[in-house]
Formats: structure tokens, sequence, C-alpha cells
């Protein structure tokens, strides 16, 4: 099986503080720790698990910058087998629409039977995989958090649904799919298996590269555009507590008897 | 031409979700002069139920009676819809399951815009839709200007608009002639009901949630001991079942459990749309948390911006001498 992963290098949010810049064109980007979009590492490690089962290669492909390169390591020290880096200038202000079709270009260069992406990230649009496989005219199901190999040309799929359920669908090969976390853990990375990476080559892939019409894609291609960053109006907002931690515990022993919260 | 706007009904057992009573408000926000129809899609009696009771919300439905639209089948609705839908509609639709699923793929198909997850509408300015989203799990907001000259696909956050119960009488028609075949390559099988378990949160009146901000399996047990001592119950956010630190039915949100509680205790929990969406009867929230700006404030009653792993431990132990 022929898999190839989306991946996205993001601001880790359960580790930063995220703030509007001044002028509100962005976030303050300068001092942020970046990771892997948590949904990703989700998608990559089912990938990894489905090449050790059926056999086959795991790519794992991003759009970003120079400094998007480091997740594809990250993501090869797993164990995905090769990286592509997808890079140019005109490919900036793209919206969903502009990444899906970059995304598309490169993969009609190659030949998958399976593309993950994850079921969202940062701006938790959840858009890149629906919108490519429509592109591609493939199948698609998102949220997926099962995945059964039936034979060559079928998969069974769970896709997560409210309250927890889980919908069972049948997919022909090829199809894409977005990938919901839970759906495996994501193995540990350790320095050494990032050595191991540290010189493998990953091609880096432009526009031309890829016969993308620069037009098309960025900023002058985009529907919708992101005009600025901001915090919105404060609304009714907690009581924040004040004081040293033991006046805090009995300000908040008091407000727990009064409204039943301590038995 | 007015523009033309459309609400895609979500709808379980014969009945439809809140969502179909928000979408009306939202499509008022776009453009007031707007014409707004409802689509109902489905099979069998459902189908004419939704659409009557629909119909006192919506002067326009429309109902698609199909057997390939009997299961939940995001690629069965997209071809339908692009049967019937217009050349630059505007289609509204919730930021749901089905949502996900349906309108990134529905709106490359319209070759129209597509903008997810919206929480705010600022309305038209000539073809500009101005919107308003969140990112970074709603730790901050943007205006989003989408350009509706080819019609646009608008996934709705739920909630996000008030439903107003205004009521009308409208028509309803019968559009399941127009569909003729549909042969989606995704088969829907069946639904697999989620497990029970061992504790049933939505029945605590006290519940102590930890989310991934108690960092460690381990850890767990300050929150279990903070419950013990006011009898409560633990549950938890999304990110420590997918950890296996706790197991699936202590997952409160729009993917776990949907709970009541009189008392909310959020240890370590940013406050995620999807999160909240689980959290109903409006609780007396307390949020501790070491970010002060994590979204879950606007949201608690009270807050406590410090380390959970320091404060919690003290906290019970106050308590217990206090008993
Ligand atoms: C389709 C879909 C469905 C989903 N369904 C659900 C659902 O049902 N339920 C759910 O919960 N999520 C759900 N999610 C995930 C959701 O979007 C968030 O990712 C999740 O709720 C975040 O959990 P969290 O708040 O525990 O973690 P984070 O967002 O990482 O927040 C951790 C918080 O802990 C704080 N913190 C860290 N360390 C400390 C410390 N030592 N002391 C105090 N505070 C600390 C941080 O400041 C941060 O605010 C869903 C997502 C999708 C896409």
């Amino acid at each position: 099986m022929e898999i190839l992963v989306c991946v996205k290098r993001v601001p880790d949010t359960a580790e930063n503080e995220i703030v509007v810049n001044s002028s509100g064109s962005d976030i303050e980007r300068a001092d942020l720790v970046y990771s892997v979009n948590e949904w990703d590492n989700y998608a990559v490690e089912e990938a990894i698990q489905i090449r050790d089962r059926v056999g086959g290669t795991v790519t794992v492909v991003t759009v970003g910058d120079e400094e998007s390169e480091e997740v594809l390591r990250r993501e090869m020290a797993m164990g995905a087998d090769k990286g592509i880096l997808i890079s140019d200038d005109a490919f900036a202000g793209s919206d969903g629409k502009g990444i899906a079709a970059i995304l598309k270009a490169e993969i009609e260069k190659g030949k998958y039977d399976l593309i993950l992406t994850g079921a969202q990230a940062d701006d938790g649009a959840a858009q890149v995989g629906g919108m490519l496989a429509a592109m591609l005219d493939l199948p698609f199901a998102s949220l997926v958090n099962k995945i059964e190999i039936v034979n060559d040309a079928t998969i069974q799929v769970g896709r997560e649904v409210e309250g927890g359920n889980q919908e069972i669908n049948e997919i022909s090969l090829p199809c894409v799919l977005s990938i919901q976390t839970g759906i495996n853990e994501p193995r540990y990375v350790g320095i050494r298996g990032i050595r191991k990476v540290a010189s493998v080559e990953i091609p880096v892939h432009k526009a031309g590269d890829l016969g993308i019409d620069a037009g098309k894609v960025g900023k002058a291609g985009a529907k919708v555009k992101k005009v600025d960053y901001f915090i919105p109006p404060a609304g009714k907002g907690a009581e924040i507590l004040e004081g040293s931690s033991e006046e805090i515990a009995d300000k908040l022993i008091e407000l727990l008897k009064a409204k039943g919260g301590i038995k | 031409m007015a523009l033309q706007i459309f609400a895609l009904i979500a709808h379980k057992n014969g009945a439809a979700d809140d969502s179909a009573f928000e979408l009306p408000v939202a499509a008022k926000a776009i453009d007031t002069a707007a014409s707004v129809t409802a689509i109902v899609c489905g099979a069998g009696a459902d189908v004419d139920a939704v659409a009557q009771a629909i119909a006192g919300t919506y002067p326009n439905v429309w109902k698609i009676n199909h057997p390939a639209l009997a299961h939940p089948n995001a690629e069965a609705l997209r071809l339908a819809l692009t049967k019937i839908l217009p050349k630059g509609a505007i289609v509204l639709m919730a930021h749901d399951t089905l949502g996900m699923d349906l309108g990134p793929g529905l709106s490359i198909k319209l070759d129209a815009a597509f903008v997810p997850d919206v929480v705010g509408i600022e309305g038209l300015d000539g073809s500009i839709l101005k919107l308003i989203r969140q990112e970074f799990g709603g730790q901050v907001s943007t205006h989003i200007h989408c350009d509706i000259t080819d019609g646009a696909v608008i996934n709705v956050r739920s909630g996000s608009f008030q439903a107003t119960g205004e009521t009308v009488s409208g028509a309803v028609a019968d559009k399941s002639g127009e569909i003729g075949e549909i042969q989606p390559k995704r088969k829907y099988i069946e639904t697999v009901v989620a497990e029970v378990g061992d504790v049933d949160i939505t029945k605590a009146d006290v519940l102590v949630s930890v989310g991934r901000g108690i960092e460690d399996q381990e850890n767990i047990s300050i929150a279990q001991e903070l419950a013990d001592a006011i009898g409560a119950v633990v549950s938890c956010s999304r990110p420590i079942v997918d950890a296996k630190w706790l197991e699936k039915s202590r997952q409160v949100g729009t993917s776990g459990k949907t709970v009541k509680p009189k008392v909310y205790i959020a240890l370590g929990i940013s406050g995620s749309f999807q999160h909240l969406g689980g959290l109903k009867g409006n609780p007396f929230i307390v949020a501790v948390n070491k970010n002060p700006k994590a979204p879950i404030f606007q949201v608690a009653d009270v807050g406590v911006v410090t380390n959970l792993l320091e404060f919690v431990p003290e906290l019970t132990e106050r308590i217990q001498e206090k008993k």
C-alpha cells in the first residue's frame, strides 16, 4: 500500500499562550514552540502501522516554509519512509482550496492508494482533506478513528460521530481520509531516531516543478482571506480569585459550599 | 436577483437538530433580503415529518426523499445536492460531524468558496461576505472576507446564533424526482453505539474534570483525591481519553458525554467549543488554569490562575482539614 500523509507545522497551543501582534496582522510568532499538528501525528502513526501490516511505503508531505522540514524529519524518525517539502513564495496566503490544489498537483505526480490528512489543524478548519478528495474525484471520509484493510481495492473505516458513536463505512481505494485523534497511540520519537534521519535528503518542490499556475494559489487565488487577528471583546468572564494560595483555597471552599459543590 | 441561501437541515429520529433553528438567524445576518430555503434530505417517513415541522421556521422547504440518503453518507448527499442547487447559492450547514464531512467537498464541486466553523457574521459588502472565525482552540479570533461571487458553503458553529422562535407558514416542495440515480463509492454499513462505562458522569451533581494540563497519568490521582473529598465524580477532556488515561465514558464533549452537573470544576482544560458543547444546564463552573487567556475563563464563574499540580493538592488538604 502506497500511503501519503499530509502534515503541517503548527504552534503548540498546549505550550504557548497565543498573543495577537500590535498591528493585528498575525499572532506573535517570535517565541512560539512549534510541533507537528496533533491530528497529523495520529495519521502518520496509522500509516506506519498499516504499512507494517500489509507492506508498502509511507511518504509525508507538507506545504510550508524551510522550517517545516523539521516536522517531516520528525515524522520520518517515527518511521515514514520519505518526505517531500512543497515550498514556494507564491504559495503564501493560500486559502484551504489553494493548499488542496497544491497537494493535488503533488499527488498526481505519484501513485498513492491511501491519502491521509489530520482531521483539522491550528485554524480548526477541517477542510483540506475533503477538498483534496473532491478535486481528485476520490471517495472521502472525515474524522476516521478506525481503518481495516479488507483487500487491495477496499477498506472499512470507522468515523467518529456525535456522542462517541462510530459510523462504519466501506470505501473503495484509492481514497482520502482525515484522521481523528485516539485512533492509535502515536509512538515516542527519541533523539536517536531524529539523528538517524538527520542527513536524509528531502526534495523541495516549487510551483514550477508541480506545474501550478501561481495565480490560482496564494493570496491572488484565494476566495477566502484572513483580514486580521483580534481578541474578542471580553464576555462575562470569570471572577478571578486573588491572594495567597491559602486565601484562594478558602474562598473557593466557601463558594463550593454555597453552590452545593461540597457534600 | 436576490441572494439565494439554503440551509441543510440535520435531523435524527424524525426531529430536526437545534442547528436547524439557528441557521435562519445566520441567513438573516448575511442578507435580510435573501430568499431562504431549508433542505431536508433522507429516506422514509422521517423526511416528511422533519420537512413539515421545519416549515414552521423556513418560508421554503425542499424535501428530498431518496433511498440512497437513508443512512448518513456525505458523498451521497453531495451528489444529490449538486443536482439541485442553483449556481451561486449560499449553503449553510452546522459545523458538526456531517458538516465537516460534507462542506469542503461540496464547495469544490459547486466551485464555491468555503468557510468552516463560523462563529459570527458581519454581513455583505458587495460580493464580499464578512465573517468571524476563531483559531488556536478559541484563543484568538479572525475577521474573514469571503468572495461569494460563485456562491459559498458556510459551516456554522452550533450555538453561535440564538434561535428566535419566530414562526412562519412555509411551503414544502418535493424535489425527490430531480435526483435520479446516485452511486457513492463510500457505503454506509452500520453505526456502533458508544460503550457504557462503569461510572455514569451524566448523573453526577459535581464533576472534577481534568484536561491536558494534568500532564501525566499519575497526576489523575490529584483530581480523584479532590473528587473524593467533596463527593464528586472525575470526568475529563478528550486528550485524556486519547492517551488512554481514563476511559471514553468519562469524556465530556460533543464526541463524548453531555453532562448537566450543578458544579463543574475544570482542571487544566482550555475550553474548546467541542468540550464545552458537552456541558449543559448552566452549571457553576470553576476553572483552574495557568494561562490567564485560556478561553475557559470566558465561560467560568470563578477562575484560579495557577499551576494546578501545586494548587489542587493544597485545596484538597484544606477541605479535609475543615471537615
Ligand atoms: C470533531 C472533534 C470532536 C471533539 N470532541 C471533543 C470532546 O468531546 N471533548 C473534548 O474535550 N474535546 C473534543 N475535541 C478536542 C478539542 O478540540 C480540544 O482539542 C480538547 O478539548 C482540548 O483538551 P484540553 O483542554 O484538555 O487540552 P488543551 O487545549 O491542550 O488545554 C490544556 C490547558 O491546560 C492548561 N495547563 C497546562 N498545564 C497546566 C498546569 N500545570 N496547571 C494549570 N493549567 C495547566 C493550559 O494552559 C491549557 O489551557 C474534539 C475535536 C474534534 C475535531
